[in-house]
């Protein structure tokens, strides 16, 4: 296997039905002469607090992989936006009950978040901050259930 | 050339608002505010720990995040006043991530396209979660500010205790903007925002000086573990 392919099967910890790869946190992932493996990963939110677990689990994924020597990288620049997330990503979010985000610049009419138990678009926020950094909390109106959402960012 | 303070300053704000701010978890007036702050609090640690690696790889003395977190005294911290300051009541938290908030959104925004590349990618982040931030506290104060007598009287009250504070977070030099250029847009967003609110601008006054009892207690608090057992890890 690839570095790139070994790199590209870990999941976010937090959200763990998409990789980081679909996720858009995995920026590059470079093998150099002497077999030396760079993975550049980059942060949703600043305080992010899964970073840890996502450098660990790279690790542990090269290694089973037969990459021993390898190192990650972390870069800021430029910020992770919820645009970054590959459309597998989004339908896999959605399945498992997580509303993808909509664009993150203005747009000048609202978007609604849809329900991912009905699809309705008749949906309210009830906490603007959610179980971790990048997710709200909303309700359907019309099946009355509440899910998560992915803040437009 | 970015000076270690500039960078400091602005690092040990967001650390001394986390500390604060995450005091408030679990309680809230509600539990969608626990989780709020404690966000909050988690965004204003993660540009913290961004921005005190940075100050410590300018100053060049083999200083980490951890060691100028909680390896310094009071009197080496370079925050401004107001994050320090105690939150006595929700409507004084709510009415420092205001006041904070509008001065951090400007601030990062301007560094994001300043000369310094380091700076401009942290607050390329940042600003972001800054918007969030003002988004929430304007909301906020405009349900406490314009809401019932008893929560106008406490709102109007938070903000006129943390207003004499407010002078302090434009001091500040030796980075690639200028913190006393933040005075005008910050003034407009925050007059703006009480002024729908029904709150009253308070009269701008000389920020107290003297010793700073509250940070003094603060980093008791949140370097004990770390003086007791230095280098400790989780």
């Amino acid at each position: 296997m690839t570095a790139r392919e070994a790199v590209a099967t870990v999941v976010d910890p937090e959200l763990r039905v998409v990789t980081i790869a679909e996720l858009g946190i995995l920026r590059d992932v470079e093998t150099d002469d002497r077999g030396h493996v760079t993975v550049t990963i980059t942060p949703t939110y600043t305080g992010c607090p899964a970073m840890d677990v996502i450098r660990a689990d790279i690790g542990a994924a090269l290694r089973a992989a037969g990459h021993a020597d390898h190192d990650v990288r972390t870069v800021f620049a430029p910020a992770w936006s919820t645009d970054w997330i590959s459309p597998d990503g989004r339908a896999k979010l959605e399945a498992a009950g997580i509303a993808p985000p909509g664009p993150s610049k203005p747009v000048t009419l609202a978007i609604a978040v849809r329900c991912t138990h009905c699809g309705s678009p008749d949906t309210e926020q009830l906490s603007r901050f959610g179980s971790t950094a990048c997710k709200a909390l909303w309700r359907c109106r019309a099946c009355a259930e509440p899910f998560d959402a992915i803040k437009a960012y | 050339m970015t000076t270690v303070d500039y960078v400091l300053r602005l690092g040990d704000d967001a650390l001394v608002t986390a500390q604060r701010f995450g005091a408030w978890y679990a309680a809230g007036p509600e539990m969608e505010e626990d989780v709020a702050l404690a966000n909050i609090a988690l965004d204003q640690l993660g540009a913290a720990r961004l921005l005190l690696t940075y100050a410590g790889e300018l100053e060049g003395a083999g200083r980490d995040e951890d060691a100028l977190a909680y390896q310094r005294d009071a009197a080496a911290f370079r925050n401004c006043r107001l994050v320090e300051q105690p939150e006595p009541d929700f409507g004084v938290v709510i009415a420092k991530l205001l006041l904070l908030s509008a001065f951090q959104l400007p601030l990062y925004d301007a560094l994001a396209g300043a000369g310094d590349e380091r700076l401009a990618a942290i607050a390329g982040k940042a600003r972001k979660e800054s918007a969030y931030h003002l988004d929430h506290s304007t909301l906020w104060t405009l349900r406490l500010g314009d809401g019932t007598g008893e929560s106008h009287r406490r709102m109007q009250g938070a903000i006129d205790a943390l207003w004499p504070y407010t002078g302090g977070l434009f001091v500040g030099d030796g980075g690639p903007v200028s913190l006393t250029e933040l005075r005008a847009p910050w003034s407009s967003t925050v007059e703006g925002v009480l002024a729908r609110a029904t709150l009253a601008v308070p009269e701008t006054v000389a920020e107290p000086t003297g010793e700073r009892k509250h940070l003094v207690e603060l980093l008791a608090e949140m370097q004990e573990l770390h003086r007791a057992h230095p280098g400790a890890r989780w």
